[in-house]
Formats: structure tokens, sequence, C-alpha cells
């Protein structure tokens, strides 16, 4: 396997709320992302899913732990090139597109902004080429940079939220539940987009989501998280044809399906980490087979694999 | 007012409209909806296709800039003296509907459980307040009938939990006592107006099964507003498909997923990826829902339907039956129209569905 394109250890991020409490919202994660390739990250709110987006793209500074990105240290202080490397060649999709795209800025504008900062253009002419190209590509119509977000639909929207992170061609992409607020014909739309720029431009997605079927169907490798920690990573079919943690198993059996003779019959198995008598801290990843991890003490693998 | 015998509430020809700045907005066109005793009813649609509104009108809740056009909503229940009465909700006035249907007799639980919680309340007093408002008894029943319904909704430690705030609990917990409210007065019929939509999904499962548990045992009725179709799977009797203020497909849950006919509902379920989906590409539904400030021009859905037929742009098309309980309005299902069958993807889809629901049986 090649180099990876982005690699994380270790990763603890703790926010200090007061003199006595401290949240630890992610605690000892380590995964890698490979060049072209789609990594998923699921888990239900609070997990740490949307926290370790924002910590690796450093809108957080990592409290410890190490990031590689392009074969640079960037979970520390951030000298100017490192800095610059990663503001081009990292992006990020929001999940809310209205709330992310300035209202009183023209759509062209807002997808300009980062060629704007970074002077990737000889000439005005230039610049609004490549918008205008951007916009096509995203399937939006060129005359559309003159118009503001609000004068756009969700799914709309959205694409303009991929279009701005698409023109400084990154090589990673961060889509943190970039299509949990669109309707169901629209996520088809956005996630087929998605596909198609990563077949044209060989760009690398870390696809935050809670949605497991749609998960599923776009990554090529998965990461579960709950409260903080990596309970088990490895490709999809190994999670999918083999779970092996307690919880993947219970978010495998929530996933609500389109058929309702399955459905009616079928019960969700509940999980409670406490109850279960589950010790995250004191568990340690195990190797199974290929690139199947599980966080667990042997005691709990023995339990879960017997 | 003619009902069937078992019929409870039956949205009769609902057609309102809105008025707003850029002009009339037509968001409901003639919507047809039964609900039987103790069944549960789906609406699906995209967001916009006018689900949210029809419930609202039910319930009193419609903008001030909303007109109802024609229509009625019958709803039939028993006096306290034992006699049944058949009403038409619409002709009823907001005070008559707030003292006499809504909450004590139709209870409604919203999409976001932080909003729909007063923040500066305990939980106990909310529960509570619907119940002493009805005049169901006094503060000490209350108080019990509070405790019981927190057990009742699966929240552990209900007496310590009625004092506490809402900001206090978790989102799953939240929308269970928001649920416990609605419940306070013995509703016949509960509105879920997106229930989960702003939970996890295995938060969203056991509140699902909690709504399921507490209707079995009470007996109620449900309506289920979603966009999402595997809730409705796990949920419903009958599914509603709603697009563009219109039902375009109805049947019973099994019909509706197993034998879809409408092309809307083929480009619903194909656009879900299931969990043995490994297709390329997503089968999706190109554009976007039309804006109903224009009226449109024969089947609102044409546009974007790869299998439109020369008279959809001109004219509606009706429902047309396909069972008893079955019907779906498309032009394909007239007996002139080329044969058309589902996209293959579906097909093997549903092939899969069928097979994996014989291993349950």
């Amino acid at each position: 396997m090649s180099e990876p394109l982005l690699k994380v250890r270790d990763l603890n991020q703790h926010f200090h709320v007061s003199r006595n409490f401290t949240v630890k919202a992610v605690n000892g994660v380590s995964f890698d992302i490979y060049p072209g390739e789609t990594y998923g990250l699921v888990g239900e709110s609070g997990s740490g899913k949307t926290t370790i987006g924002r910590s690796i793209i450093r809108l957080y500074n990592p409290t410890s732990g190490s990031i590689v990105f392009q074969g640079r240290e960037i979970a520390g202080k951030l000298d100017r090139p490192t800095e610059k490397m990663l503001r081009e060649d990292m992006q990020m999709i929001f999940q809310d597109p209205m709330s992310s795209l300035n209202p009183r800025k023209k759509v062209g504008d807002i997808i300009g902004e980062g060629l704007d900062i970074h002077h990737r253009f000889a000439s005005t002419k230039e610049r609004d080429d490549a918008i205008a190209e951007m916009l096509d590509k995203v399937g939006l119509s060129q005359s559309h940079a003159e118009r503001y977000p609000h004068q756009f639909s969700g799914g709309q929207r959205q694409r303009v939220g991929i279009a701005r992170a698409l023109i400084m061609n990154p090589k990673l992409i961060i889509a943190d539940e970039c299509i949990s607020a669109l309707d169901v014909s629209i996520q088809a739309q956005v996630v087929n987009l998605m596909k198609d720029i990563q077949d044209s431009t060989g760009c690398a997605y870390l696809f935050i989501a809670h949605d497991l079927s749609m998960v599923k169907y776009i990554s090529d490798r998965i990461g579960v998280l709950h409260l903080g920690y990596m309970v088990e990573t490895g490709t999809t079919e190994e999670i999918f044809a083999n779970p092996v943690h307690p919880y993947t198993k219970s978010l495998l059996s929530a996933v609500p399906l389109p058929n309702p003779e399955v459905e009616k019959r079928r019960k969700s198995i509940a999980y409670d980490k406490n109850q279960e008598g589950v010790d995250y801290a004191a568990g340690v990843e195990h190797q199974l087979e290929g690139t199947h991890k599980v966080l667990a003490t042997d005691e709990e693998l023995a339990r879960w694999t017997a | 007012m003619e009902m069937n015998e078992n019929t409870i509430l039956k949205f009769d020809n609902l057609d309102i409209s809105f008025r707003t700045n850029a002009g009339v907005v037509h968001a409901i066109r003639g919507v047809n909806i039964e609900l039987r005793r103790g069944e549960t009813v789906a609406i699906v649609g995209e967001s916009g296709s006018g689900k949210s509104v029809t419930v609202k009108a039910a319930v009193g809740l419609l903008d001030g800039n909303a007109t109802v056009n024609s229509g009625k909503i019958l709803y039939r229940y028993k006096n306290d003296d034992g006699s049944e009465k058949i009403v038409d909700l619409l002709a009823m006035s907001k005070r008559e509907l707030r003292t006499t249907i809504n909450g004590s007799r139709i209870a409604m639980v919203f999409q976001d459980p932080m909003t729909s919680l007063d923040p500066t309340m305990t939980i106990g007093k909310q529960i509570m307040e619907g119940i002493l408002l009805h005049k169901r008894g006094d503060k000490d029943f209350a108080y019990r009938r509070a405790l019981e319904l927190l057990e009742l909704v699966g929240i552990t430690d209900a007496e310590k939990r009625m004092k506490n705030y809402p900001h206090q609990l978790s989102g799953g917990m939240r929308q269970r006592v928001v649920i416990a409210i609605a419940l306070a007065c013995d509703p016949d019929i509960l509105i879920c107006d997106e229930p989960t939509t702003a939970l996890d999904v295995t938060i969203q499962a056991r509140i699902l099964e909690l709504i399921k548990d507490v209707q079995d045992r009470l007996g109620l009725s449900v309506i289920y507003i979603t966009h999402d179709l595997g809730v409705v799977a796990k949920v419903a009797d009958y599914v509603n498909v709603m697009y563009a203020g219109k039902i375009i497909e109805v049947g019973k849950v099994n019909e509706v997923f197993y034998e879809p006919k409408h092309p809307y509902t083929w480009g619903l379920l194909a656009a879900m990826p299931d969990l043995e989906t490994d297709d390329d590409r997503l089968a999706s539904i190109p554009g976007s829902p039309p804006n109903l400030l224009h009226e449109p021009q024969g089947d609102a859905f044409a546009a974007r339907n790869a299998f439109a037929l020369k008279i959809d742009e001109k004219v509606e098309p009706p429902l047309f039956k396909v069972s008893d309980t079955h019907y779906a309005a498309t032009w394909l299902l007239h007996p002139d129209a080329p044969k058309v069958e589902m996209p293959k993807e579906l097909q093997a889809r549903i092939e899969r569905a069928r097979k994996e629901a014989e291993r349950y049986q």
C-alpha cells in the first residue's frame, strides 16, 4: 500500500469547560487515510466525529497526539509554509449549507475566496473562468455566480459549498454531515456528484455522517466512534460482514431499512456501555484479520468473538 | 356527514393556499387521507411537499397567511356522555379547538424536542400543565399521572426527573418527555411530525419502538410525518406519498414498498441505498421540487420524470386504482398507456427485500 495521505496517531482533544471540568471529546484515536479513498466516520452525536474533523483541519488545537498530512506534522504549532500547504490542500464541506455561506456575498465571490486569498490567478478573467468552470462541474449554471445564497435551494447551496472546497484542488476534503440536511432525492444527487469529483480529481474524503447506509455506500473504510473512542475500524466489508464490537452491532441494528416486512419484526439491539461493563480506557487495539481493528481488553474480545 | 364506521379522522379534499409577498402559494391541492381506529398512517414527502401543513390544519396551527379554499377535516369522537359525534375541525374556531380538541383528543409530537419544551419550566410541571388545563383532575392527580407517564415512556427515576429542566436531559430523553406530554390527556390521535429527525439512529429506533408500544397499549391512532422511508417501513400500516401538495400514491405499506407504481415513489426508494447496494451510482431524481407559486400545468412531477408521457404536460393524472387499498396518480396506469416497468436496479432491490423478508417469516 502506498504512503498514507493523512496519518492520525493517538489524537486527544480535550476542552476545558471550567477549572474542575474537562470534556474529553476525543481520546487516543488513530487512523490513516490513503490518497483517493473515502474514509467514513460514524457514531452518534457526542461521539466526537465532528471534533476529529475539526481538529484535523486545525479549527481546534489538538491537546496531544500527532497528525501527519502529506508527510508534515500539523498537530502542533504551524510554521508559514506548513500552514499554507494545509490551507490549500485540505478543505471542508459543512453540514448546514445555509449557515456556512456568507449571505451578503455573491456565490461567485464565495467560491472564488480561496483563489483571492492565495493569489492563485494572474488576471480577473482567469479567476472568473475558474469560478465558471467550477460552477459547471458541480452542476450549476454560470449565471448563478451573480446570485446570493438565499436565492438557491438546499441542494444547490450544498453544491456551492462543494464548489468552494474544490476550487483549491485539495488532496483531502472533510465532509462533515454534508448531506444530512438534504432531502432523500437530493442526497443521492450530491453523493453522485462527490463520487464523480473523486473519480476525476483523485481527492480523498473524510466522510463524517451518522447515516450508516449512506456511509456504507460511499466509504472504502470505516471507523466507528463512541464517546470519543474509536471502537472499531476496518474496510467497509469487514465492518458490515463481521461487526465485533457490541456498539457497532447496536448501530447496525438501528438502521431503518425500506423493507416493511423485515422492519416490523426486527428489534434494535440496545447497547449500554456500563451495563455491559465495557471500559474503553482499559481497552487496547486488537488487530483481527486484515485491517479490521477493535478496541477491547483481552477478556472483552474473547467474550465478543465467542 | 358520511364517514366509514372505523374511520376516526378524514381529510376530505383539503385545499390550502398561502398569501406571500411573492404571490399566492398553492401548497395543498386536494388531499384525501383516512385514518382508522388503532392504525398508523404515514405521510412521506420531501420538504415543501405540504405534509406538515396538512396536519397542522387539523389542529388549527396554520399560519396567519393561510387560506383554506375548500375541504373538510372530519373527526369522530365519543362525548363524555358516551354519544358519538362527528365534527369538521376546519369549521371550528381556534378557541374551540384549543379547549376541546387540541391536547385532549388530538395531540402532537414535534420535530425538535429542544424547541418544543419550555426551558424555564421543570419537566414535571410541563407534563402536569396539560392535565390541569383540561381539568382532568386536581394537582395531586396530575402529579401522580405525570409520574406514571414518565415511567410509561421509559424514563427511570421518574420522581427525580420531575424536578429536572429540559437542558439537563439528553435529546432522546427530551423527546420521551414530549411524548409523555402528548399522552397526558389520553388522546385518541397522536400526530408525530418528524419525531426522530433530530435524533441519532440508535435513539431513533428506541423512540419509534416506544411510540409503537404505547400505541398498542393505549389503542391510539397515529399519523407519522416523515421523509425517511426506513422509518415508514418500521411503523406504518398505510403510506401516503405526497408531492407538490398532492397525494400521488397511497396504499398499504407492503403494497407501496414491494409494488410501487408511481415513478416518484420509484425514485424515492431507489435514491436510498440499502445495506446491500453496491451500484456505482445512486439513482437520483433529477432537478428539484416545483415552486408552487406557479400553478403546475399537468402533472407536477412531469419535469423530473424520466417516464413522463405527452399527456403529463397537459392534464393532471387522477388516482388510478391498483387494488382496493392501493391507488397511484400516474398516467402510466391508464389502460392505453405504454407498458413501463420500474427501473431494473429497483426491481433487483425489491427482489432482495422480499427474499430477506421471507427469512423473517
